[in-house]
C-alpha cells in the first residue's frame, strides 16, 4: 500500500520588541543569566502584567503580511501549568480567540534544477496568536539552573492547517515563513536563538484516505533542516510501524538532529490540562479600523510577490532573484542600481555574483559596503559604453570595493581603459582570422560558435584590453565579407 | 475627639503637625508605645520596624522644617495589611510560604503614600493570602477583636481594622475580595471603604482573586478614609485593570453634597440569617436617613442567592492560577525534604500553605478543569453579569443602597473555624458589591447588648465614591459610636 503524510507546522517566533511583553525590562539573547529580569518577570508577590504595544503592532502586521483575519478583540487567556522556565506557573496566552485567523503561507517547491522556479502552493494557516516565551532550564550534574532571561519574551505561534505533504513542503514553509518574518521587521528567526522554533505534527495514511491518521508531534526541531531531516524519518518511521502491523501511538516525540533518531516524549494519557481561562488582569484590547490600516501602510512587498515583479519587471533571470529577493536590503540596493544603470541584467549580475562575493569575503553587511548602487551603476555604464572590459571591469570593482573610489577615477587610476583604436583591432581580428582556417571555415559552414575561436586570440593580442562587444562586431564584419 | 494622640483622627493630626503643634516624632513615638502596650493583646500586627518608621518620621519633621512636606498625609501613620508590597519590608500574606519575604520594591499605594508624606507603618495580620474572614487562617497568629479579645476582628484584613480600633495606628490600609475591608471594619467599630474595582491601582497587592480585589482605607471617620482614598487612588499604568477617571476631592464633597439622597434597601439583605440586633441598628439607621428627609426606597437584588456560590467559584478559579507562583523555586518556603523539581512543587505548597488555601486552591483547580469550566466558571461568570445588572438596575431609582455589613457582630474565636460554610456566609452582604464591582463602605451604626459593634453598609454606584462617603458622613456626623473606646486596659 502507498502512504502519503499530513503535516502541520507550529512554529514560534520571537518578536523583536525592545521591552518584553508584560514589562519594561528588556529582552535580548546572550546576556548574563538572570540578568534581563525584573519583579514582573520572576512574578514576585504583587506583580502585574501591563501589555506591550508594540508586540501586538507587530503580530498584527505579521497576520496582515500572511492573509489572515485580524480579530476586533485582543483578548488574554492564563494556560497554567507547573514548570520551573515558567516564572508564574501560568502562560499568558490566546486561547480561544487568536488575534489572527485563516490566511496562507506561500511556498515554492524545488525546482527542476537550481535555475528553475519551482511550483507555487499556498499554505493555509489555523491561526497565529501572541504569548509569553519562558525561561530557560540549564542542567548540571546535580542540580539544575533557571535562567529567566528569555521569560516573558514576546512570541507568537504560527499554526499551520495539516496541509503540508512532504519534509520538502515544510522545509520551504519554514523558509518562506522565516523571510516574510524578516521582511516585515518582525524577527531575525535565528533558529541558533531559538528567535523561531518549530514543532510538527505527523500522520500517515493510504493514499486516497481523506480522514486523518493518528499524530505524533516531533519537538526539538532546532534547524531548518533538522525540520526537514525529522520529518522525513518521522513518516519513514511511521509507515515502517503500519507497514510492520503495528499502530501509531498519539505521542510527543523528541528529534534528535545529531544522531537523526527520535525518542518518545509523553504519550497522550500525560496530555497537561491546561484549565486555560480570561486572564484577569488583562483587559481586552479593540483593535479598530485605524489601527490595522496603519499597520497596512507599514507592510513591505511580500517575497514571493516581489521575486515576480523583479521577473517582470527587470527580465533578470530566476537564479539572480532568488539570490536579491530573500534580503529585503539587498533588493532595495538592486532596484536603485537598476534605475540609475538602466541596465538591470547587469547591475543584478554584479550584485549577486561580485558583491555578494565580496561581502561574504569580507564578512562585512551589505550596509557597511563601500560599493554604493550608484557604483554599481557608473560600472555598468562603462563596460556598456566600451570604455572597460569585463575582465578590467572585475579589477575596477575589486579596487572600489577595497577604497570605495569611484569606478572613473579606479580606470584612470589604473589605466585600465579599454583598447578603441578600430584600425589596431582591425588588424589583430584580420591575423586571428587568417591564424586559424578551421574556424574560418567551420564559421562559414553556419557554426556560428566558431567565432570564439578567434577571440582568444584578439584578446591575448589586446592584453584584455579590448572591449568584447566590439571584437565581437569587427570579427562579423570582416568574415561577412570574406 | 481624643486627648491621646493615637487616638486623634488623622485630619486632626495633619492640623497639629502642620501648626508645629507636634512633630512626626512625637505621633510616631505615640503610636509606637500604644503599639508595644496593646499589641499583646490584639495581636494586630505580624511585624513592626519600629526604627525604620522613626526614620520616616525625622524625614518628615526634617522636610516640613524646610517647607517642603509632600502631601496631606505627612507626618501620618498608615498601617499596610501584610499583602501590600513596601520596599525592604517583609511581605508575608500571614503565610509560612511567604514568612521570609522581603519586598524589593513599593506597591503602587504605597509608592502614592509615601510620596504624600505617610509614614508607613508596620504589617498587619490577615487571614493567609486574604483567605477567610476572621483572621484565624493566619499562619502566624489570630488576631483578636478590640472590643471583646475573646472574638474574632473578622477578616480578612482583620490587622487593618483591629489596629485603627486600638489606637496602634491612625489609618490603615486593607484589601477587600469579598468584603475583607467592610466585615471587619463593621466587628471593630471603625470605617472600611471599598473602592470601585480600578480606582485603586493592585500592583503590589498579592493577588487572591484579580477580578475581585481592590485596596481601601481604614479609619476612625468617614473624613479620613476620604483622605486615605484621596492619596491612593487613580489610574496607574502598571495595572492594566485600573480605570482612568478624574479623583474629585473627597474630602471637600463631603462638604458641599448635602442630600437629600434616595437610598434603596434590598429586601434579599433583610431575610433569614440577620441577627436581630444587627437588624434593628441598621433599621434605626434607616430612620435616621428617612428623618433627614432622604427617600427610602425597597429594592430587589433577585440574584443576590447566587452571590456566596459565584464569589466562590470566580474566586478560587482565579487564587488557583494566582497561587501557582509560590512553587519553592525562586522564592519563598521551600520544602528541606524535596529531591527535584516535582517534589520542590509537592512538598513546598503542602508545607508553606494552610488548610483554607489549599482548599480554596483545589476548589478552583476543579472548577478550570477541563469539563467543567462551561457549568461552573462560565456559568458563574454569566451570574456575575447577572448581579451587577440587578445593582444597575436598582440605581435607576436610588442613589446608594443601604444594607447591614455583616449578618452578625463578632463571633467568638474557634467558633467558625472548623465550618467553612458557615465562615463563608459571613461575606453574604459583601461578596454582592465585589462580583458587580461597586464602591461600598462599612461605617459604625450601634452596638449590641453585649457591647459589640455593628456595622452598616452603603452600596455605591461605580465611581461615585464621593457620594457614597457623603452620605456616610452625615450619618456619622449625627452619632458618636466611634467614640467608642475598646477597653484594653
Amino acid at each position: 500500500m502507498k502512504y502519503e503524510a499530513v503535516i502541520g507546522l507550529e512554529v514560534h517566533v520571537q518578536i523583536k520588541t525592545n521591552s518584553k511583553m508584560f514589562t519594561r525590562v528588556a529582552q535580548g539573547y546572550g546576556h548574563e543569566p538572570n540578568t534581563l529580569t525584573d519583579p514582573v518577570v520572576l512574578a514576585l508577590p504583587g506583580t502585574l502584567p501591563v501589555m506591550n504595544k508594540a508586540a501586538l503592532d507587530a503580530i498584527i502586521k505579521s497576520g496582515l503580511m500572511l492573509g489572515c483575519e485580524i480579530a476586533p478583540i485582543c483578548k488574554w487567556d492564563r494556560k497554567n501549568y507547573f514548570y520551573p522556565d515558567s516564572p508564574k506557573n501560568y502562560q499568558i496566552s490566546q486561547y480561544d480567540q487568536p488575534i489572527c485567523v485563516g490566511g496562507f503561507v506561500e511556498i515554492e517547491l524545488p525546482g527542476a534544477s537550481r535555475n528553475v522556479m519551482g511550483e507555487h502552493k499556498k499554505i493555509p494557516l489555523t491561526r497565529i496568536h501572541l504569548e509569553e516565551d519562558v525561561g530557560k532550564l540549564n542542567h548540571f550534574a546535580t542540580e539544575s539552573l533557571v535562567d529567566y532571561n528569555r521569560a516573558g519574551t514576546p512570541l507568537m505561534e504560527i499554526v499551520s492547517e495539516p496541509a503540508l505533504q512532504s519534509a520538502d513542503e515544510a522545509f520551504a514553509y519554514l523558509t518562506s515563513l522565516r523571510n516574510t518574518m524578516i521582511y516585515g521587521g518582525i524577527s531575525d528567526c535565528d533558529m541558533e536563538k531559538g528567535q523561531l522554533r518549530c514543532d510538527a505534527n505527523i500522520s500517515i495514511r493510504p493514499v486516497g484516505e481523506t480522514r486523518l491518521g493518528t499524530k505524533v508531534e516531533l519537538k526539538n526541531l532546532n534547524s531548518i533542516s533538522f525540520v526537514r531531516d525529522g520529518i522525513a524519518h518521522e513518516i519513514k518511521r511511521q509507515i515502517a510501524v503500519v507497514q510492520s502491523g503495528g499502530k501509531i501511538v498519539q505521542e510527543t516525540r523528541d528529534y534528535d538532529g545529531q544522531t537523526g533518531t527520535s525518542q518518545s516524549l509523553r504519550t497522550k494519557e500525560m496530555a497537561h490540562d491546561y484549565r486555560y481561562f480570561p486572564d484577569p488582569d488583562l483587559m481586552p484590547v479593540k483593535v479598530d479600523a485605524a489601527w490595522k490600516e496603519r499597520l497596512q501602510r507599514e507592510c513591505p512587498e511580500l517575497p514571493f510577490d516581489k521575486q515576480r515583479r523583479f521577473l517582470e519587471q527587470y527580465q533578470i533571470p530566476y537564479t539572480i532573484t532568488s539570490v536579491l529577493v530573500p534580503d529585503r536590503e539587498l533588493s532595495a540596493y538592486f532596484e536603485e542600481a537598476a534605475k540609475q544603470s538602466g541596465k538591470p541584467q547587469a547591475a543584478g549580475n554584479w550584485i549577486a555574483n561580485d558583491l555578494l562575493r565580496e561581502i561574504g569575503a569580507a564578512k562585512i553587511q551589505l550596509r557597511e559596503s563601500k560599493v554604493t548602487p550608484s557604483h554599481i551603476a557608473e560600472l555598468v555604464k562603462l563596460v556598456d559604453a566600451g570604455t572597460l572590459t569585463s575582465t578590467a571591469a572585475k579589477e575596477v570593482f575589486s579596487e572600489m570595493f577595497k577604497t570605495g573610489e569611484r569606478p572613473a577615477a579606479v580606470v584612470d587610476r589604473k589605466g585600465l581603459k579599454a583598447e578603441t583604436n578600430s584600425g589596431e583591432l582591425e588588424q589583430w581580428c584580420r591575423d586571428a582570422i587568417l591564424a586559424n582556417p578551421k574556424s574560418l571555415a567551420d564559421f562559414k559552414g553556419g557554426k556560428d560558435a566558431a567565432i570564439n575561436g578567434f577571440k582568444g586570440a584578439v584578446m591575448k593580442a589586446a592584453k584584455g584590453k579590448a572591449s568584447p562587444q566590439l571584437v565581437d562586431e569587427t570579427l562579423r564584419r570582416l568574415l561577412a565579407a570574406m | 475627639m481624643s486627648s491621646e494622640l493615637h487616638y486623634k483622627t488623622a485630619c486632626e493630626l495633619a492640623e497639629m503637625l502642620g501648626g508645629k503643634q507636634i512633630s512626626a516624632v512625637e505621633l510616631t513615638e505615640a503610636v509606637i508605645a500604644r503599639t508595644k502596650k496593646v499589641d499583646t493583646k490584639v495581636r494586630a500586627f505580624n511585624s513592626f520596624d519600629e526604627e525604620n518608621a522613626l526614620a520616616q518620621a525625622r524625614a518628615s519633621d526634617d522636610r516640613r522644617s524646610r517647607g517642603l512636606s509632600l502631601g496631606a498625609l505627612e507626618g501620618i501613620p498608615v498601617g499596610l495589611k501584610d499583602v501590600i508590597a513596601v520596599e525592604g519590608q517583609p511581605l508575608t500574606a500571614s503565610s509560612k510560604m511567604l514568612q521570609n519575604f522581603i519586598s524589593p520594591y513599593d506597591a503602587t499605594v504605597t509608592r502614592k503614600l509615601k510620596g504624600a508624606g505617610a509614614i508607613c507603618w508596620g504589617r498587619l495580620n490577615l487571614d493567609e493570602f486574604a483567605m477567610g474572614s476572621s483572621t484565624e487562617n493566619s499562619a502566624f497568629h489570630t488576631t483578636c477583636n478590640p472590643y471583646d479579645l475573646e472574638r474574632v476582628p473578622g477578616g480578612s484584613s482583620g490587622g487593618s481594622a483591629a489596629s485603627v480600633a486600638a489606637g496602634e495606628t491612625i489609618v490603615s490600609l486593607g484589601s477587600d475580595t469579598g468584603g475583607s475591608i467592610r466585615q471587619p471594619a463593621a466587628l471593630c467599630n471603625v470605617v472600611g471603604v471599598k473602592p470601585t474595582y480600578g480606582l485603586v491601582s493592585r500592583f503590589g497587592l498579592i493577588a487572591f482573586a484579580s477580578s475581585l480585589d481592590q485596596i481601601g482605607p481604614f479609619a476612625r471617620t468617614v473624613e479620613d478614609a476620604a483622605l486615605v482614598l484621596q492619596t491612593i487612588a487613580g489610574h496607574d499604568q502598571q495595572d492594566s485593570t485600573s480605570f482612568a477617571t478624574p479623583i474629585p476631592d473627597y474630602r471637600r464633597e463631603l462638604q458641599t453634597r448635602k442630600g437629600p439622597w434616595r437610598l434603596g434597601i434590598p429586601k434579599e439583605y433583610f431575610g433569614e440569617g440577620l441577627d436581630p440586633e444587627v437588624g434593628a441598628a441598621v433599621q434605626n439607621a434607616i430612620e435616621f436617613y428617612r428623618k433627614q428627609g432622604c427617600e427610602i426606597k425597597e429594592v430587589s437584588l433577585p440574584h443576590t442567592e447566587y452571590g456566596v456560590g459565584v464569589y466562590y467559584i470566580i474566586a478560587t478559579a482565579e487564587c488557583s492560577s494566582n497561587l501557582a507562583r509560590y512553587d519553592g523555586i525562586r522564592y519563598g518556603h521551600r520544602s528541606k525534604e524535596a529531591k527535584d523539581a516535582i517534589d520542590i512543587y509537592f512538598k513546598s505548597r503542602a508545607e508553606g500553605f494552610g488548610a483554607e488555601v489549599k482548599r480554596r486552591i483545589i476548589l478552583g483547580t476543579y472548577v478550570l478543569s477541563s469539563g467543567y469550566y462551561d457549568a461552573f466558571y462560565l456559568r458563574a461568570q454569566k451570574v456575575r453579569t447577572l448581579i451587577r445588572q440587578d445593582f444597575l438596575n436598582a440605581y435607576k431609582d436610588v442613589d446608594a443602597i443601604l444594607t447591614p455589613t455583616s449578618p452578625t457582630p463578632a463571633f467568638k474565636r474557634g467558633e467558625k473555624a472548623a465550618d467553612p460554610l458557615a465562615m463563608y456566609l459571613s461575606d453574604v452582604y459583601t461578596i454582592g458589591v465585589n462580583l458587580a464591582g461597586l464602591p461600598g463602605i462599612s461605617i459604625p451604626c450601634g452596638f449590641t447588648q453585649g457591647g459589640l459593634p455593628i456595622g452598616l453598609q452603603l452600596i455605591g454606584q461605580p465611581f461615585k465614591e464621593a457620594e457614597m462617603l457623603a452620605i456616610a458622613n452625615a450619618y456619622e456626623k449625627s452619632h458618636d459610636w466611634n467614640s467608642r473606646r475598646p477597653n484594653l486596659s
